[in-house]
């Protein structure tokens, strides 16, 4: 062995080596810009107000717009917070506060497997447990199908989130004699406020485009509707229905759609991420 | 001695006392933070045992053969079970399944494991750092109708020319590998952030050592970081394959709908979620039933995927 060459070798490789995952992982960008372009080149060219307050309406006018869906949304996701963030924070203190023990293993456990559940799946219960007994699909089956999904997203934050908390706060309160739950409401959860905040932005931006639980549980609407015990349409259904349609007048509405939802989603993104950053300043 | 114990004992009741006055509000708040986390238990076994009784009339006429029948003939005339004439069998979706998380989790690997062993050894703060995990972060974030909705406009028609260059007979542009590659891009941001972490499990030492040796990075990450972390690594690309197998939507707008066996990685197919949300709204009591036990299945199956995946990476860092 050659000292010197051997040396020049290896630092060629080394910098071979370098240069190739620097290009492998750099075509990443690829698809994530020609997504975004499309949507944003095809999308964009439908979007107006009119689109936005419009409902459906037969393709001979145009096909309408997205107000129903929009709503649809809307609504899907204020069901599926009231029913799962409680909860989902009280279980989230539960966990942290509780390091040890089996029960706090098998929840956690389960968290972890929750969270891996296929989203049809969850569908498929959403409409066992909601739809059938109803005797119809609504947009409460919906809501709470979504609530399913976010449940353990909004454990995790908050366990993550409860655990970044100075154990000297909660000693503190306790040594001044101030009740556990009064230390634990009025100590952690405004300490950790903004971590739980994120956890739910976050988990808004997860079931927002969330269309296999939607499936069987809301059935789609043409009208606009705010009653939680009818069928309703939502972003993501409608997407999957135009797309899936004949007529390219669908397929520009449903790119709007996805421009709008793709939107959403980021602006959730980017204020989860501001609310993060506060905290940690 | 036994005054000692009587001393004991005192303090010991005058602390279970001390617990008993700790007021009735705290009793209750506990209880209500465990319920709060039981609840989740009680609902994933709740997921199991309402899949289970509704898929009895499928798993009792058929039996462990439908995980070997071929055909998947429904009948959408049958008023009853009784009379449901249907011949079911769940083998196109499995073998459908496989393939296409397969091919996704061989696509996705390369670019996976660059990405992680960029943020997770090269640059470990700084622009580069930032750059690759806001774009893994937004890759993540597109919903999966989105990912199917490009594929079908954009990606389609491309695939479709690639086809036709392969020489595949009755080329559409719809099939396992086209909803392969869409499967791996969208798998490619959650792959890369556990390689990552397992990559940062490899102790700081270790590396030095090698550096001091006059090892080149190369060498460090060739002969160090993989062989630590392979055993992470694995867990990394079972726990992708767990998200692989469920993924349902963009799958669903890609695979093209066959319910036959799927000969060639062109063919068009069926997957288990995507039988499951192309079939469930259709009528045929037998056919509910039927796609509820493969629902079943599929959760059994990521479950057990996600536990092994868990299991060995838990493993490793307690190792490590």
């Amino acid at each position: 062995m050659v000292g010197k060459n051997n040396i020049k070798r290896r630092q060629i490789s080394n910098g071979i080596f370098k240069g190739l995952i620097i290009t492998i992982a750099s075509l990443i960008i690829v698809p994530l810009v020609a997504i975004l372009a499309f949507i944003v080149i095809q999308g964009i060219s439908v979007i107006n107000w009119e689109f936005l307050v419009t409902p459906k309406q037969l393709i001979s006018k145009g096909g309408g717009g997205i107000a129903h869906s929009l709503l649809g949304t809307v609504i899907l996701i204020i069901i599926a917070l009231v029913a799962s963030v409680p909860i989902g924070i009280l279980a989230g203190i539960y966990l942290s506060e509780t390091r040890k023990g089996k029960i706090a293993y098998m929840v956690r456990m389960t968290v972890e497997l929750f969270q891996g559940v296929p989203s049809v799946i969850i569908g498929l219960v959403g409409y066992l447990w909601i739809v059938v007994p109803m005797g119809n699909k609504s947009a409460l089956a919906g809501g709470i199908t979504l609530a399913l999904m976010m449940f353990p997203l909004i454990i995790r934050s908050t366990e993550e989130t409860m655990k970044l908390v100075p154990h000297s706060l909660k000693e503190a309160s306790l040594a001044l004699g101030v009740p556990y739950y009064k230390t634990i409401l009025k100590i952690l959860i405004p300490t950790g406020m903004s971590g739980i905040v994120t956890g739910v932005l976050l988990g808004i931006g997860r079931i927002a485009g969330e269309t296999a639980p939607l499936l069987f549980t809301i059935m789609g609407n043409s009208y606009i509707n705010a009653n939680i015990f009818k069928p309703i349409d939502a972003l993501p259904l409608l997407i999957y229905n135009y797309a899936t349609g004949p007529s390219d007048e669908l397929h520009a509405i449903a790119w709007g759609a996805s421009f709008i939802l793709i939107m959403f989603i980021l602006i959730l993104n980017i204020s989860a991420r501001v609310f993060f950053r506060k905290q940690e300043m | 001695m036994l005054k000692k114990t009587n001393k004991d004992d005192s303090i010991h009741t005058r602390f279970k006392e001390s617990k008993r006055r700790f007021g009735l509000g705290d009793r209750i708040f506990k209880k209500i933070l465990l319920f709060s986390g039981l609840i989740l238990v009680v609902v994933f076994l709740g997921i199991f045992i309402s899949l289970f009784i509704s898929a009895v009339p499928s798993i009792e006429r058929y039996g462990i053969g439908f995980l070997t029948e071929t055909e998947w003939k429904p009948d959408s005339e049958a008023a009853s079970l009784e009379t449901d004439k249907s011949i079911l069998g769940a083998l196109p979706f499995i073998i459908g399944t496989l393939m296409t998380s397969g091919i996704a989790l061989l696509l996705s690997l390369p670019f996976a494991i660059s990405i992680a062993l960029l943020i997770g050894e090269y640059f470990k703060k700084g622009f580069a750092y930032q750059f690759f995990k806001t774009i893994t972060d937004l890759l993540a974030g597109i919903p999966s109708i989105i990912y199917g909705f490009f594929g079908f406009f954009v990606l389609k028609p491309i695939l479709l020319e690639f086809e036709k260059f392969m020489g595949v007979e009755y080329a559409n542009g719809l099939g396992i590998f086209t909803s392969a590659v869409i499967l791996a891009v969208m798998i490619i941001p959650y792959s890369a952030s556990l390689a990552r972490d397992v990559i940062e499990l490899v102790p700081q030492d270790l590396k030095e050592a090698a550096y001091s040796m006059g090892a080149t990075r190369f060498e460090v990450i060739r002969k160090v970081i993989i062989p630590y972390a392979s055993s992470g690594i694995l867990a990394g690309i079972i726990l992708s394959l767990g998200r692989a197998l469920g993924e349902t939507m963009a799958v669903t707008m890609l695979i093209g709908n066959s319910t036959s066996v799927p000969t060639s990685i062109f063919d068009p197919a069926q997957t288990m979620a995507s039988i499951i949300a192309n079939g469930f709204s259709e009528p045929g009591v037998m056919q509910s039933a039927a796609l509820i036990e493969i629902g079943l299945i599929l959760m059994l199956i990521t479950a057990l995927v996600n536990v092994l995946g868990r299991y060995i990476i838990k493993k490793m860092s307690v190792e490590g």
